[in-house]
């Protein structure tokens, strides 16, 4: 209640005042404020941005700037509407995407209910686990390429003790089975905490008394955890999985730096395909549509976001 | 003692441990297989089965900020006694040390481009973040909302009109251009965490100062700004992190002067391949600055990593 008549009061207050200070009005002083921000974003983000669509209808090569530019319209559109290599990696970006999220979860979650249950020292254990998803991306997803290494990698060593493989058997960035999966463990191994964290936000925003009146009411413990528990975190547990979702679905330096894409495509994930056909083919006009496309998609799934954000502040 | 339904039982509490200790644990051995490699020698490094017990040696550490030559033997005779460990260890080798290497100026590009796009970031975004909390701006929301979608847009997807809008400005692998860009970066996450903090500051002091005569101006920092410091300090070590890490951009335009870390640390090649114990080292050195800065951050982690979102 008093909450309310202090944002009344706040609310009420400057219009009076505004007249009365001395200097620039609050519009202007707001305009100053927030206009290099915005500026800032309009220079490096839109302006490139309307440069991308203006460059997706035309045949423009980066790297040879001297060449005439044409405009082709819709062409470029067209053939990645039909373009196998362009589907193979948006299969791969879709399987990376599926697993990553179902183990993230359901580790995630896990660690989450069982810090929760309060044991002795568990805070210092959360830090602990969630050192990983603060790290260089490229510089630990490098490394793993060592540890992957057939013969002397400490993964595959591991694996091979205790499924008795020859450690040298397998090669899980070398294979086309075996190198979507090694993605797939590496950014879980990184990202779970993260699923973590907001999970145990969401159970701990439960309050006590829910649980009390259940057992008061004789409620099973399973059932108070598929009535109470679930449905309590599922906000939570719906923001962990679209940061996830649109991360994973830009997901470039970790994967790159791992598979490089390969063996073939077999990992070429959307980003990484984009990198290949702007950078490498420097097929500039081609892959800016190819950007335009990408970004459709994840604004699509920004408003979503936005959306669900909402929903979890109202509670 | 009471019986209370939501306190867990003494032993669900020790098998809950247990477990969430066995994860930190496994999660844990990839971070000190890194720095284990870095205090091995290269033989060490790649021996068959893994070493985990082994004589540390600074070799990687040696390796990762010196260039070396191999010399013949006669040569190797005739040079005066090694002045410092350094040289001893790499002419146990066989070769001499003749200048350093390129780690330590990436990583000072590292540190200039991180603090100085974070500085930026947080210079703006408290502007930024303050008017959206205090002032009616037309279309707040969807201000807001367009800051936080350019941090949705796929790195790779703006770098090539960023790339050629570089080459005709001349701000390709220069640090202003990357300060530039990280701060593009970052201001998304700035404004909206900045906000979030500014909220939580009462109005009131700020209309107590108004009244005793203070202007906006000072009244933002002189009474806004102090109470502000812990969410400006934790929003800038986010900032400072994300520029630290950042890999996409820095691969695709910088090159050599400006290089940062990341792009540079996979592409330290020793004897036959790459070193792994001086690429070890290079991790080290870099990522134990982000270790500490996570642990200093640990309160405001969720809040950080959700945009402010979730805050506990």
């Amino acid at each position: 209640m008093s909450e309310k008549t202090v944002d009344r009061v706040a609310g009420a207050t400057p219009v009076l005042l505004a007249r009365k200070i001395k200097g620039l009005s609050d519009r202007a002083i707001a305009w100053i404020f927030v206009g290099p921000t915005i500026f800032l974003l309009l220079a490096v983000n839109i302006f490139p941005l309307i440069w991308t669509v203006n460059l997706s209808f035309t045949n423009f090569k980066a790297n040879r700037i001297n060449r005439v530019v044409d405009y082709v319209g819709f062409s470029n559109y067209e053939r990645i509407l039909n373009d196998p290599d362009v589907w193979l990696s948006m299969q791969a970006t879709a399987h990376f995407l599926f697993w990553t999220i179902f183990f993230q979860v359901l580790i995630g979650f896990t660690l989450a209910w069982l810090i929760n249950k309060k044991f002795k020292g568990n805070d210092v254990w959360t830090t602990i686990i969630v050192l990983p998803m603060m790290l260089s991306p490229a510089v630990v997803g490098n490394f793993w390429t060592f540890l992957y290494q057939p013969q002397i990698g400490l993964f595959n060593y591991v694996i091979g003790f205790l499924s008795g493989k020859d450690a040298s058997s397998f090669e899980m960035l070398g294979s086309v089975d075996l190198a979507p999966w090694s993605i797939v463990i590496v950014d879980t191994w990184m990202w779970t905490p993260f699923v973590m964290l907001i999970c145990l936000a969401g159970l701990r925003s439960i309050p006590d008394y829910i649980y009390e009146a259940a057992e008061v009411d004789r409620a099973s413990k399973l059932r108070q955890f598929f009535t109470i528990t679930i449905p309590m975190v599922l906000p939570f547990l719906m923001l962990a999985v679209l940061f996830r979702g649109i991360e994973n679905f830009k997901m470039f330096d970790l994967v790159v730096q791992l598979t490089g894409g390969g063996p073939g495509s077999t990992t070429e994930l959307a980003s990484i395909h984009l990198k290949r056909e702007a950078f490498e083919k420097w097929r500039t006009g081609y892959s800016s549509a190819i950007a335009i496309i990408l970004f459709v998609t994840v604004f699509g799934l920004a408003s979503i976001y936005v959306k669900a954000l909402n929903k979890v502040k109202e509670r | 003692m009471s019986y209370s339904v939501t306190e867990s039982s003494s032993m669900v509490k020790w098998v809950a441990g247990t477990l969430v200790i066995l994860y930190a644990v496994i999660t844990l051995v990839p971070l000190a297989w890194i720095l284990m490699t870095g205090l091995k020698t290269p033989p060490d490094s790649i021996s068959y089965p893994p070493k985990v017990l082994f004589e540390p040696s600074l070799e990687g550490y040696v390796n990762l900020f010196t260039t070396r030559t191999r010399v013949s033997k006669e040569t190797l005779a005739a040079l005066p006694p090694p002045t410092n460990f350094a040289h001893e260890i790499v002419r146990n080798r066989g070769m001499v040390i003749v200048g350093p290497s390129k780690f330590g100026q990436r990583f000072m590009n590292s540190v200039i481009i991180g603090f100085g796009s974070t500085f930026l970031s947080i210079f703006l975004g408290t502007l930024a973040a303050y008017a959206f909390s205090r002032f009616k701006i037309p279309m707040a929301d969807d201000l807001l909302f367009f800051i936080l979608s350019t941090r949705m847009m796929p790195p790779i997807a703006v770098a090539i009109p960023i790339f050629l809008m570089y080459r005709n400005l001349g701000l390709s692998d220069t640090h202003l251009g990357m300060i530039l860009l990280y701060t593009a970066v970052n201001i998304s996450l700035a404004v909206w965490l900045l906000k979030g903090f500014i909220d939580e500051i009462p109005r009131e002091y700020e209309e107590a100062a108004l009244i005793d005569g203070y202007t906006r101006f000072q009244a933002f920092y002189k009474v806004v700004l102090p109470q502000a410091a812990t969410g400006i300090a934790s929003t800038a070590i986010f900032c400072l992190i994300f520029s630290w890490n950042e890999y996409a951009f820095a691969v695709l335009l910088t090159s050599g002067t400006a290089q940062t870390a990341p792009p540079f640390i996979p592409t330290i090649i020793g004897v036959g391949g790459l070193d792994w114990p001086a690429v070890a080292a290079g991790a080290t050195i870099f990522l134990i600055p982000v270790m500490v800065f996570t642990i200093m951050l640990r309160k405001h982690l969720l809040r950080g990593i959700t945009f402010g979102a979730v805050r506990k």
